[in-house]
């Protein structure tokens, strides 16, 4: 397989964009990324979203940007790997042109969510889920994070009220992230009052409904080009496990987001001690816990412990959510797999601003669908 | 849920069907093509226990549309080991823990709407002595 470089980004802001549909968050992200790979074009466009169907009775969305963006007639797809969309449509635009197949692609992850009432996201989300088997019976997507959570806390005798640092942490970074949703921050008190949505999980242990949409371009070691700041794709790869979380042989372990790490440590011949940022699939502050000891950056049980210590401060020993990460930042569901892909190369470009993590080389980034279903990982090198 | 996919679900709804692997003698919930521990395709039906205990649950403050509320929803492991996903019935969230003992009864689990139907299944309420 040959070396795969992202030599392109853009974003758009994360946030409730009532006047901004699909179509236009979609294409401006991708000619943004593409205005930043000085590229007319790229041979193939995939497209990482959840939603659409639901949300704005639309898909066949491949054709659909590449129409808006004025791409005709390139290749151009739908990925889907719910929650974790954005972050599969790297990994296909990745393998595209690894193969050799394509010098060139555009991965665009989108999500648009704030067209419709909280019954509808509900019920669109859930979809991610076992629906005969599991949604069926009431549980709901935030439901089924409030089960892992709870299930969590009493395997490991902790609080609530120790998942706070996430929060608090998700929510500073985000203050200075132009691009971020919110832009204040949180305090202890405030997310110990917050109400319950899914005891133990409260409403600021969730990331929040927003749009967005976030590109990248990859390309081929021969298409780059000498005005590029390539981003080397080390290792990019997916893993599965049950449908349903009942199924799971473990609840306190996300085994398809350890498996596709550990393939991802295999394939960048590196470590988790090797890795200077990661941005983990915080859409629950119990999802942030399973993914951090699921990479090995904490041994199981203890990823709390390391939060307390400020280990995942931006000042601490393995940032995370430099940006604000989906909580902080926002989670536009198909969406915040790029959007995790595009901060990582802004940090190892040097071009983070207020939020550069000095001398960050290699960055590891987790995409997760369906509560650790799909888990889509990610290694960037300088 | 729409009847169709109601009535091809109607064996483990209302009568906890689930599948005796013929090759290993795995027994599973609900019924699926594979057997987990083998895979193996020749599976028979069978029931699985109706009793067992609190592995997890969480109080759901706004339940999904066409579901009453308080909703407890709750991973069961049933005697023998199977958990199933479901929601806790007759008895307020405060009163529940994780290892509870718990048995099947048959509820209401949710209305569809106009186009869709009553939907009936299995909910967990404590066990009666």
């Amino acid at each position: 397989m040959r070396d795969v470089y992202i030599v392109g980004l853009g974003l758009t802001q994360v946030k409730e964009h009532w006047n901004l549909g699909l179509r236009e968050l979609g294409a401006n992200a991708i000619g943004s990324a593409l205005d930043d790979a000085k590229f007319d074009s790229a041979e193939c466009l995939y497209v990482g979203n959840m939603l659409s169907g639901q949300v704005s009775r639309q898909e066949n969305l491949g054709t659909l940007l590449a129409d808006e963006a004025g791409l005709l007639p390139i290749e151009a797809v739908k990925i889907e790997a719910a929650c974790g969309s954005g972050g599969a449509a790297v990994r296909s635009a990745a393998l595209a042109v690894a193969s050799g197949a394509v010098d060139s692609c555009i991965a665009v992850g989108l999500e648009k969510m704030t067209d419709v009432t909280a019954d509808v996201i509900a019920a669109g989300l859930a979809t991610a889920s076992d629906q005969d088997f599991e949604a069926a019976f009431g549980l709901s997507f935030v439901g089924m994070a409030g089960l892992l959570m709870q299930r969590y806390l009493h395997v490991t005798r902790r609080k609530r009220d120790e998942f706070a640092p996430f929060v608090i942490n998700a929510h500073k970074n985000a203050m200075t992230a132009e691009h971020a949703m919110f832009r204040s921050g949180v305090s202890l008190e405030q997310y110990l009052r917050c109400p319950m949505v899914a005891s133990p999980l409260g409403v600021f242990d969730a990331a929040p409904v927003c749009d967005g949409a976030a590109a990248v371009v990859l390309c081929s070691k021969q298409a780059l080009k000498a005005q590029h700041r390539p981003v080397r794709i080390a290792a990019s790869a997916i893993a599965t496990d049950t449908i349903a979380l009942s199924a799971r042989s473990s609840l306190e372990k996300l085994l398809a987001a350890e498996t596709s790490a550990g393939k991802a440590y295999r394939l960048a011949q590196c470590a988790p001690g090797d890795i200077q940022i990661f941005e983990p699939h915080d859409a629950f502050t119990i999802m942030t816990a399973l993914s951090l000891e699921a990479c090995g950056f904490a041994k199981p049980g203890t990823a709390l412990d390391m939060a307390a210590a400020g280990a995942f401060n931006a000042d601490g020993a393995l940032p995370i959510c430099t940006f604000g990460g989906l909580k902080g930042r926002g989670h536009p569901v198909g969406a915040s797999g790029t959007y995790q892909i595009v901060e990582a190369c802004l940090q190892l470009r040097g071009e983070a601003g207020k939020n550069q993590i000095a001398g960050a080389k290699r960055a590891l980034t987790q995409s997760i669908g369906g509560h650790g279903a799909v888990a889509v990982t990610h290694i960037l090198e300088a | 849920m729409q009847t169709a996919s109601y009535f091809r679900l109607e064996g483990p709804f209302l009568r906890l069907e689930g599948q005796r692997c013929t090759t290993c003698a795995h027994v599973q919930f609900p019924p699926r093509v594979t057997c987990r521990a083998c895979r193996g395709r020749r599976l028979e039906i069978c029931e699985v226990p109706r009793e067992g205990h609190v592995m997890s649950f969480s109080e759901i403050a706004s339940p999904p549309a066409g579901f009453s509320s308080p909703l407890i929803a709750a991973l069961v492991t049933l005697d023998g080991g199977i958990t199933l996903a479901c929601q806790l019935t007759d008895i307020d969230s405060d009163r529940v823990e994780i290892g509870m003992r718990v048995e099947m009864v048959t509820r209401l689990i949710s209305e569809t709407g106009p186009e869709g139907c009553l939907v009936y299944g299995y909910k967990f309420r404590p066990k009666l002595a």
